[in-house]
């Protein structure tokens, strides 16, 4: 489990994060959702320390996160996996290198083993033949694949991905959130996903976060979304046409 | 924003650089690479600059002294000295703060606004010792030897222009670059070439690793690496000259 505890982040004037408190669940996909600027990634890299909130507490089980040093956070970093909004692959690897990568710093397996594991990941998510490019040879949608086969490679307990289906077509993000989904409940990972799309959430979202300007707003499951009164999530969520067509049949 | 502030975060990257490496065979690939990269990659700047500065240096040298009264081995001495105590080192040193320099402020800025280097630290990775470390050791191993070449070379240079002019005779030549040698001048190019490895690579790096933004403040990143980097040369230069030869 994952708690964050009255975070609150700035950058000089700007208020980014305003006291967010949320617990998130393992076995389940924890969805925070929100517009764009509102402060996912931002949220998100707070809770992995990338960012140092001013303010608050990011608790991975009981051990106090944001306060450990850069040895004591390796130790639960290894246990996480991080898949970046832009993907983040390393641009002077292949995409089997980029894999190879936490293998080699976290596992001791031996190098058939890793090869094993990097093929068996790229497997799921539908890459093949892809082992020897480079992330300049792959299209945008591809990288995105390549960065969450990167972040489940070590088997990870926490698994952290912004936005992983945005620019991909609708049957492929189909797969990717219910790959998510699929690892999550196997393996029992805390699982926390950024997203703005409504798709994902009535896929995947078991429990939903929104986040509006730096604040939370609301907190649910996805079946509950569709019959709140929050006045700005209901904006965030029948935002198009189609939507707001189905909830006047509603 | 204030000099004291850089000041402060450079010293404190070079604090997170030196600390010490955890997988040393990674460390030890990157470091071969960055050998390549930095060192050998420069070999053929070096060498063209320093053929051609050496053939003017030695013309120079030579249209300035026409008193006959003046020895004619001078201009071989001349020639020497003034690759070994400034050419060699401190001007190699801007030209490789251009080259090498705007090229680790983006490679490193690069890999920040894409987060790479983000990706890095969530893998346990220490991002600074890891990118800056092998650069900072490539070219302070690599860089002597750099000046060594540009020395010969630039001698070498010198002598092209007198057989291709006639100056001055060849043998006059060959015995000034012999005249009058000071081996604590090499040393004192060795020394500044070390020093100045230095602050090309952590100055750059330094510039490239706390880029914010996008493309745009990469490419200034990139700029300001060569600036400032060429600037503490400069100053440095003074000081250890001081230092060294008073
Ligand atoms: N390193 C930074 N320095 C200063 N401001 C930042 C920084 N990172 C983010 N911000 C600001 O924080 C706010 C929230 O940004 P964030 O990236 O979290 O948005 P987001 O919700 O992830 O949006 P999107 O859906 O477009 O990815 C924005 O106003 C942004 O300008
Ligand atoms: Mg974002």
């Amino acid at each position: 489990m994952i708690e964050a505890r009255n975070i609150s982040k700035h950058f000089g004037k700007l208020k980014v994060l305003d006291n967010i408190s949320v617990k998130f669940e393992e076995g389940k996909t924890n969805l925070i959702i929100g517009q764009s600027g509102s402060g996912k990634t931002v949220f998100l890299k707070c809770l992995i320390g990338l960012f140092d909130p001013e303010e608050g507490e990011v608790i991975y089980d009981d051990i106090i996160f944001n306060k450990l040093n850069f040895s004591a956070k390796k130790e639960i970093r290894k246990k996480i996996g991080m898949m970046f909004q832009g993907g983040a692959l390393f641009d002077s690897a292949t995409v089997e290198e980029n894999i190879l990568y936490p293998l080699n710093m976290f596992t001791k397996m031996s190098y058939e083993e890793k090869l094993d594991r990097v093929n068996f990941c790229l497997n799921r998510v539908n890459i093949i033949n892809a082992n020897h490019l480079y992330p300049s040879e792959i299209s945008g949608g591809m990288k995105k694949r390549v960065a969450l086969a990167r972040a489940m490679a070590v088997k990870p307990e926490y698994l952290f991905c912004d936005e992983p289906n945005s620019g991909l077509d609708p049957k492929t993000a189909i797969v990717i959130d219910n790959l998510i989904k699929e690892i999550t409940e196997e393996f029992h990972i805390t699982t926390i996903v950024n997203t703005h799309d409504m798709n994902s959430v009535m896929e995947i979202g078991a429990m939903v976060i929104f986040i509006y300007e730096g604040k939370k707003y609301w907190e649910g499951t996805n079946n509950e979304i569709l019959h709140t009164d929050n006045k700005e999530l209901n904006e965030f969520v029948f935002a198009n046409n189609l939507a707001k067509q189905v909830k006047k049949f509603h | 924003m204030n000099v004291f502030f850089h000041i402060g975060r450079y010293f404190m990257l070079l604090f997170k650089v030196f600390a010490k490496p955890e997988k040393k065979k990674v460390y030890y690939k990157q470091f071969m690479i960055e050998i390549q990269n930095i060192g050998i990659n420069s070999i053929g700047i070096v060498v063209i600059i320093s053929t051609f500065i050496g053939a003017v240096i030695t013309l120079q040298t030579a249209y300035n002294t026409e008193n006959p009264f003046l020895p004619k081995y001078l201009i071989g001495l001349g020639c020497r000295d003034s690759l070994i105590l400034e050419f060699s080192s401190t001007m190699i040193a801007l030209i490789l703060a251009g080259k090498v320099g705007s090229s680790i402020a983006s490679e490193l800025g690069t890999m920040r606004v894409t987060e790479q280097i983000d990706a890095l630290e969530i893998m346990g990775v220490n991002s600074a010792s890891f990118l800056i470390l092998p650069k900072i050791l490539a070219a302070v191993i690599f860089n002597p030897l750099l000046t060594m070449i540009s020395i010969s070379v630039g001698v070498f240079g010198g002598w092209l222009a007198v057989l291709a002019t006639g100056v001055v005779s060849s043998e006059d030549f060959i015995y000034g670059i012999q005249y009058a040698f000071i081996p604590f001048y090499i040393t004192y190019a060795m020394i500044k070439t070390v020093f100045f490895a230095f602050i090309i690579t952590s100055v750059s790096s330094y510039h490239g690793y706390f880029v914010s933004g996008g493309s745009l403040e990469v490419g200034k990143s990139s700029t300001r690496a060569v600036v400032y980097s060429s600037i503490v040369i400069l100053l440095f230069n003074v000081i250890l000259t001081q230092l060294l030869l008073s």
